[in-house]
């Protein structure tokens, strides 16, 4: 059984369709990159994903459970799937230490203690202990996106949605945001991460989505993908993005 | 012009006889009485006003961010409706006829009724900055909440308005300066606050000059202690490294 | 549970009645609104022109007037206007004085932001082509501004047109005044209440209608 499987997904904005019968599975442990020009569609369909965008047809199951069906405890499914953000979307209200509990205890019931003890040892993981009192708007973005992983991470997630986290950060803060991702996914988390990396991709992904206007087309293992791209999009795209 | 008369507000209010130390005693009282107590009204009618445009404004205003297009639309209605009909004749309405359409309110009160006039007037505005408030948080954030697992109440109580609310401080501040002044109107329902006092008071000691001087300067510190105590408040809950009050 | 009768409402007691303050409440929205427009305009120029002896004045004039309830400042002209003058003066003038007064101070506040809102590359500009001030402010500045807060501006004047009722602190006959008094000679003041109110609300929320549409058309064309 696969930890995340999209059958014959399609959306539409009104009339405008921006997913088009998008198929494909990520396997326990599995990590896979989904890049594609903008507007695209990748975006949108990993916020699929966890439900925060409804769609129309198709099916997603996350661990066999059926996003699309009214009857699914949405809040009770996307707490176990751990979600990242372009903007990192920290609560900006709230110090560093409240953003990693604050919803281990509202959502998970764990005691405030426990999740403050939980959070501040992922804080030490993505190696920012020392900001624990501090509050999102006093970090830099590199900073912010890390807290917004082991935030995610806080909830013992069965598996992680990235959505280009590090597109909205400065050059010379990709890097620490990277590292963290990459020693996530050498320790084993199964992994859907929408971005135009592709020394990310090359180095720790087993398979790559292309998407183009909504649509998959190409969905290949990280070798093949590289190799030999079937589709001349692709190929477009792939030279574009590798001789920037 | 006449000269200044101030010693009008130790007037007894009945024979009109200064009284020395300007306050009544034995149940007769001056015009300093008087304009204190009207002052004690119009503070009373703006704080409990106040109270009711926030409850409902704040409801209204969230409902109409809700997904849920049935809430969006009582919203909207909500808010255009007591945001297009005049405060006085909100006012007329809550006193002459509601009263006469729904016979249990008779024994209402009129104290009540215009409060929740003008609390119903006001929490219109409240319901917009509240909207506006929720709106100006960019989208990711509702996103943020919902993908912890969140519901979406939890999601508004933890993630959305504890943010809306420090960003819409300012516009809250004014809006509750204004419900002072908006107060006013209730000397057309014979509710005995400061406007009616100067009426009256005007023309019994035609000291016209005198007693709008007065009622004016407290509508004036009214509104500055209104003003100073939101600044605080503002101050109190503003968050470490955002400018003003948050926002994007 | 009272029985409404609307029947009592004939054309003749309307245009006996209503008219006459309907009238009146129009002329005082739309004199204020131009007279206002006018003169808040000046005072946000005096404002902005850096110059203390015009800013203060006016900057102390502005404030205010927005602190005072408007109520109290219809009382206050009508007190303080025949002492100026010499001679009482109808409530009906000195509504329209008072109000124009009055709104110069929302509408200035408006036209400070507007004009604010002008880039200064475009004073520049202006002073580039050889314009003097007064060129540069009529031809360049204040059209845009004009035009970027126009939709301020007309809710502003719905606001203006609902604070017309408060006329009735001082007796002057407007559009509440007339259903009042119809209200009070037929002995149905609940009906003539309800239509008073349906009336603001049908005028206030197709005007607010009218701004939207007209702000969807001007964010488009920017």
């Amino acid at each position: 059984m696969p930890m995340i499987e999209m059958k014959n997904v399609s959306k539409w904005y009104g009339t405008f369709q921006v997913l088009a019968e998008c198929s494909t599975q990520v396997e326990k442990g599995e990590v896979i990159v989904v890049c594609g020009p903008s507007g695209s569609g990748k975006s949108t369909l990993i916020k699929c994903v966890n439900g925060l965008e409804p769609f129309q047809q198709g099916e997603i199951l996350v661990n066999d459970i059926s996003v699309g069906d009214p009857k699914t405890n949405l809040p009770k499914l996307r707490a176990r799937v751990g979600m990242v953000f372009q903007h990192f979307e920290l609560f900006p209200h709230m110090t560093i230490t409240e953003n990693l509990s604050i919803a281990q205890i509202k959502v998970l019931g764990r005691s405030r203690d426990e999740a403050t003890e939980r959070g501040l040892k992922l804080l030490e993981r993505v190696g920012l202990k020392e900001q624990a009192a501090k509050h999102p708007g006093q970090l830099s973005g590199g900073q912010q996106q890390r807290v917004a992983i082991a935030r995610a991470l806080s909830m013992d997630p069965i598996c992680m949605l990235f959505d280009e986290p590090t597109s909205a950060l400065d050059p010379e803060m990709i890097n620490e945001v990277l590292d963290v991702m990459v020693e996530l996914a050498q320790e084993g988390m199964t992994m859907m991460v929408v971005t135009h990396e592709m020394g990310f991709a090359r180095k720790v992904a087993h398979r790559v989505v292309f998407m183009d206007q909504g649509r998959i087309v190409e969905d290949d293992a990280k070798e093949a993908f590289f190799g030999s791209p079937r589709s001349e999009r692709a190929q477009q795209f792939l030279s574009k993005i590798l001789h920037h | 012009m006449s000269t200044w008369d101030w010693q009008v507000f130790c007037k007894d209010t009945i024979d009109g006889k200064i009284v020395p130390s300007c306050f009544g005693s034995g149940g007769d009282i001056t015009y300093l009485d008087w304009l204190l107590s009207a002052w004690g009204w119009t503070l009373s009618v703006s704080a409990l006003a106040l109270l009711v445009a926030l409850l409902l404004g704040s409801l209204m205003g969230i409902l109409r961010t809700t997904p849920h297009r049935g809430l969006v639309l009582l919203g909207n209605a909500w808010t255009e409706l007591f945001r297009n009909i005049p405060l006085l004749v909100q006012i007329f309405l809550w006193y002459h006829v509601v009263p006469a359409l729904i016979p249990p309110l008779r024994s209402v009160p009129s104290f009540i009724l215009v409060v929740l006039g003008l609390g119903l007037f006001t929490s219109a505005r409240i319901s917009e900055q509240v909207r506006a408030g929720i709106q100006s948080l960019a989208g990711g954030q509702r996103m943020a909440g919902l993908a912890m697992g969140f519901t979406l109440p939890q999601t508004y109580r933890h993630v959305l308005l504890p943010m809306a609310y420090r960003i819409i401080i300012p516009p809250l501040t004014s809006e509750s300066m204004n419900i002072i002044k908006n107060s006013s109107v209730a000397f057309a329902v014979s509710i005995s606050e400061l406007t009616l006092f100067a009426l009256q008071a005007q023309e019994e000691t035609s000291r016209g000059i005198e007693v709008y001087l007065a009622v004016t300067g407290l509508y004036f510190v009214s509104a500055f202690a209104i003003n100073r105590a939101m600044l605080f408040v503002e101050n109190r809950v503003r968050v470490p490294g955002m400018i003003g009050g948050g926002g994007h | 549970m009272l029985a409404l009768d609307f029947s009592f409402l004939t054309p003749a007691v309307i245009s006996g009645y209503v008219v006459k303050g309907f009238i009146f409440s129009l002329q005082l929205t739309l004199i204020a609104m131009l007279g206002g427009v006018v003169l808040g305009t000046l005072l946000a120029l005096m404002r902005l022109s850096g110059r203390p002896w015009l800013v203060m004045p006016a900057a102390g004039y502005v404030n205010t007037m927005r602190s005072i309830p408007l109520v109290m400042v219809i009382l206050w002209f009508f007190l303080l206007i025949p002492l100026v003058i010499g001679r009482p003066l109808g409530a009906e003038i000195s509504a329209i004085i008072t109000f124009t007064l009055f709104e110069a101070a929302y509408y200035s506040e408006i036209m400070r932001a507007g004009i604010q809102s002008i880039s200064r590359g475009q004073v520049a500009a202006g002073y580039a082509l050889g314009m003097s001030y007064r060129q540069t402010m009529g031809l360049i500045v204040l059209p845009q501004a004009f035009r970027n807060m126009l939709p301020v501006l007309l809710t502003q004047t719905i606001i203006l047109f609902q604070d017309t009722s408060l006329v009735y602190a001082i007796g002057a006959y407007d559009l509440l005044k007339g259903f009042e008094i119809a209200g009070k000679n037929f002995n149905r003041p609940v009906e003539t209440y309800l239509v008073a109110a349906v009336l603001y609300f049908a005028i206030s929320f197709s005007l607010s209608l009218l701004v939207k549409k007209l702000q969807q058309r001007i964010a488009i064309v920017r």
